[in-house]
């Protein structure tokens, strides 16, 4: 009777163990952080603006038809003939600013965000099979990813944008391309550690299939490493696509991302109108920030030498 | 270390291959090429002779043998905007770039070694925690956006620094400096200053992180030990230790400030290669864009050569686990 209540307890355990997995401890050190917690809330405060942008903006910006050229050039806080006050005042062909911000970051974090998730999967299959089929495999796709590595991220982009021309789906793209090898890279360090370990080998004597193990038992293990440089990687993405914009390679000035509104108001900037290009600025920098604040954190706690 | 010698060598001509290649397929495979090299005004004959020049009607392996055999030639095509050869016009204007990716460099070590070693020996200190925080705010403003931020404040609202170009220039050898000029000085601080805070940041924090292992080995408590002074421990026995990384990391650095130069070149209208670039890009001039990046490849991959070499004669275990490996 015995034996067949401890088989019954049995299913009870994975859960446990599930429980305890590398990303719940993981989550539960980085909180213990005021400042990460703080970059994480300001940081969800600008996701959440930016994708009710159409809801809370006052003006739809691109939609000509509300624009008045009349309330153009106007300073921070002043009001216009119709009554509406511009709190960051309005660029010269009458657009708020505030909400020509808001619709900017909806674009920068976009952009930022997809081309994100998709070097991430490509840099986890790509680590992951250079881990788990090691030799040749390894050391060509090794051999790719320090190649392109040893190239600054800027100069690759700006070259792929050079030939390909502007447009957000080209900026994406150039992004996936400079992102993947980094995590490609710390995928693969870490599934290296792990493919040693004994729950692999027990994976391996129940003839599951290698997609299985990769995906199921060796990549959960090899996520929390994968957070912290998706988090410094973010916040490059979003600056680099800023530059790329601002060097007039990057988003077109249908779709102005916060990089391209700097750009913009870059003009007038020498000549008094400073809001046109510092408050978008502002709010680059700020996201930014806020994402290196939990990035910062995120590193300290996955590093083994500061444990306590 | 020969054998080493060699295998590095050869990485290094696979990785200026492997860029050649793929900057050759960006210009003559994607797209006609004949539009890319010929300016959009030529006559037919022009063209024509283009064509057999390059060798255009031969298969895309020989047109890249003959593309190779031009680049070492130092053949780049001739620029359509300047009428001249194009990897001429971008070695005329890499002194200048050279000359902000070095100043660039000296500031953000004369100012990030203190610093981070500071917050280093001092990591919960007030000091130390505030070197920290500048740190994180160095890497992320936007080099630009930063740049702009400079422009305003020192340029046009305290009016003390000039907001662009590059001033009264020397010749030191043949090569035009600024650093030598009370003018070319005061219009190479923002820009440099510019480009030296991202890499700053980084140093500070290299630093930092190096000091705070270091200061914990016993060697440094035998020598506080021993009784020497402060000052001395400090600067004799941590700071030699932590050199090595720190100087490993700016080698290879100064590659991506050459890059970054192109940022700070267009806010700042610093006339060096970054900004030709961009001004190339936007008026499709493309003979330039090409010359340009075949020109900083091979200084990037030199740089790293270099400071590989450097390193593996410095630490053995280097060279040794290469070999093996």
């Amino acid at each position: 009777m015995t034996i067949v209540a401890d088989s019954v307890e049995q299913p009870v355990h994975p859960k446990r163990v599930a429980q305890d997995s590398p990303v719940r401890r993981f989550a539960r050190a980085f909180i213990e952080d005021r400042l990460a917690v703080a970059g994480l809330a300001i940081f969800l405060l600008i996701a959440l603006l930016a994708i009710l942008a159409p809801w809370i903006t006052p003006q739809n910006p691109y939609d000509l038809a509300q624009l008045d050229i009349m309330d153009g050039g106007l300073a921070p806080g002043e009001a216009s003939f119709s009554g509406m006050t511009y709190w960051l005042g309005t660029d010269p062909q009458g657009r708020d600013m505030l909400s020509a911000i808001v619709y900017g970051l909806r674009i920068s974090l976009v952009v930022a965000t997809v081309s994100l998730l998709c070097a991430i999967a490509i840099g986890i299959v790509a680590g992951m099979t250079a881990a788990y089929f090691g030799g040749r495999i390894d050391s060509i796709i090794m051999r790719i990813v320090d190649l392109q590595l040893s190239f600054p991220a800027i100069l690759i982009a700006l070259i792929l944008l050079a030939l390909l021309g502007r447009g957000v789906d080209k900026v994406i793209l150039a992004l996936i391309i400079v992102q993947w090898a980094y995590y490609a890279r710390t995928v693969r360090a870490s599934a290296i550690v792990e493919i040693r370990k004994d729950y692999m080998d027990a994976a391996r004597c129940l003839a599951l299939s290698h997609r299985r193990i990769m995906f199921r038992h060796l990549l959960p293990n090899c996520v929390p490493p994968l957070i912290v440089v998706g988090t410094v990687q973010i916040a490059q993405a979003i600056a680099l696509e800023a530059t790329l914009s601002f060097l007039g390679v990057g988003v077109p000035i249908t779709e102005p991302s916060l990089g391209l509104l700097i750009a913009n108001g870059y003009d007038y900037l020498l000549s008094g109108r400073y809001w046109v290009s510092v408050f978008p600025g502002i709010a680059l920098v700020v996201t930014i920030v806020a994402i290196n604040l939990m990035g910062d954190r995120m590193r300290d706690v996955l590093n083994p030498r500061l444990q306590k | 270390m020969l054998v080493y010698l060699i295998r590095r060598l050869g990485q290094s001509l696979l990785a200026v291959t492997a860029m050649a290649f793929l900057v050759f397929l960006g210009v003559y495979a994607i797209g006609n090429p004949v539009d890319i090299l010929v300016s959009p005004d030529a006559t037919q004959a022009e063209i024509q002779a283009t064509v057999q020049r390059l060798g255009l009607d031969k298969p895309l392996w020989d047109q890249f043998l003959v593309f190779v055999g031009n680049v070492f030639h130092g053949d780049l095509g001739t620029s359509f905007v300047y009428g001249r050869p194009a990897l001429d016009i971008v070695l005329e204007r890499l002194p200048a770039t050279m000359e902000l990716a070095l100043v660039a460099l000296f500031i953000s070590v004369a100012v990030g070694v203190p610093l981070g070693v500071y917050a280093g020996l001092k990591p919960d200190s007030i000091g130390g925690r505030s070197v920290m925080a500048g740190s994180i705010l160095g890497f992320s403003l936007p080099n630009f956006w930063q740049g702009m931020i400079l422009i305003l404040f020192f340029a046009v609202f305290l009016g003390w620094l000039p907001a662009g170009g590059r001033g009264e220039t020397v010749n030191v050898l043949g090569i035009p400096v600024s650093f030598l000029t009370l003018d070319g000085l005061k219009h190479l601080l923002l820009p440099a200053l510019n480009l030296a805070l991202f890499k700053m940041s980084l140093v500070i924090r290299l630093t930092r992180a190096n000091t705070r292992e270091v200061a914990l080995q016993d060697y440094v408590k035998f020598a506080r030990a021993k009784g020497i002074s402060h000052r001395r421990v400090v600067f004799v026995h941590i700071l030699k230790n932590i050199m090595i990384p720190v100087v490993t990391i700016l080698g290879l650095e100064l590659g991506s400030m050459v890059a970054f130069a192109i940022v700070t070149e267009t806010v700042f209208a610093w006339p060096g290669m970054g900004k030709l670039l961009i001004d190339s890009i936007n008026l499709l001039d493309r003979p330039v864009i090409v010359a340009y990046l075949m020109l900083t490849v091979f200084i990037i991959v030199g740089i790293n050569l270099v400071v590989d070499i450097l390193y593996s004669a410095l630490d053995p275990r280097v060279r040794l686990s290469e070999v093996k490996g």
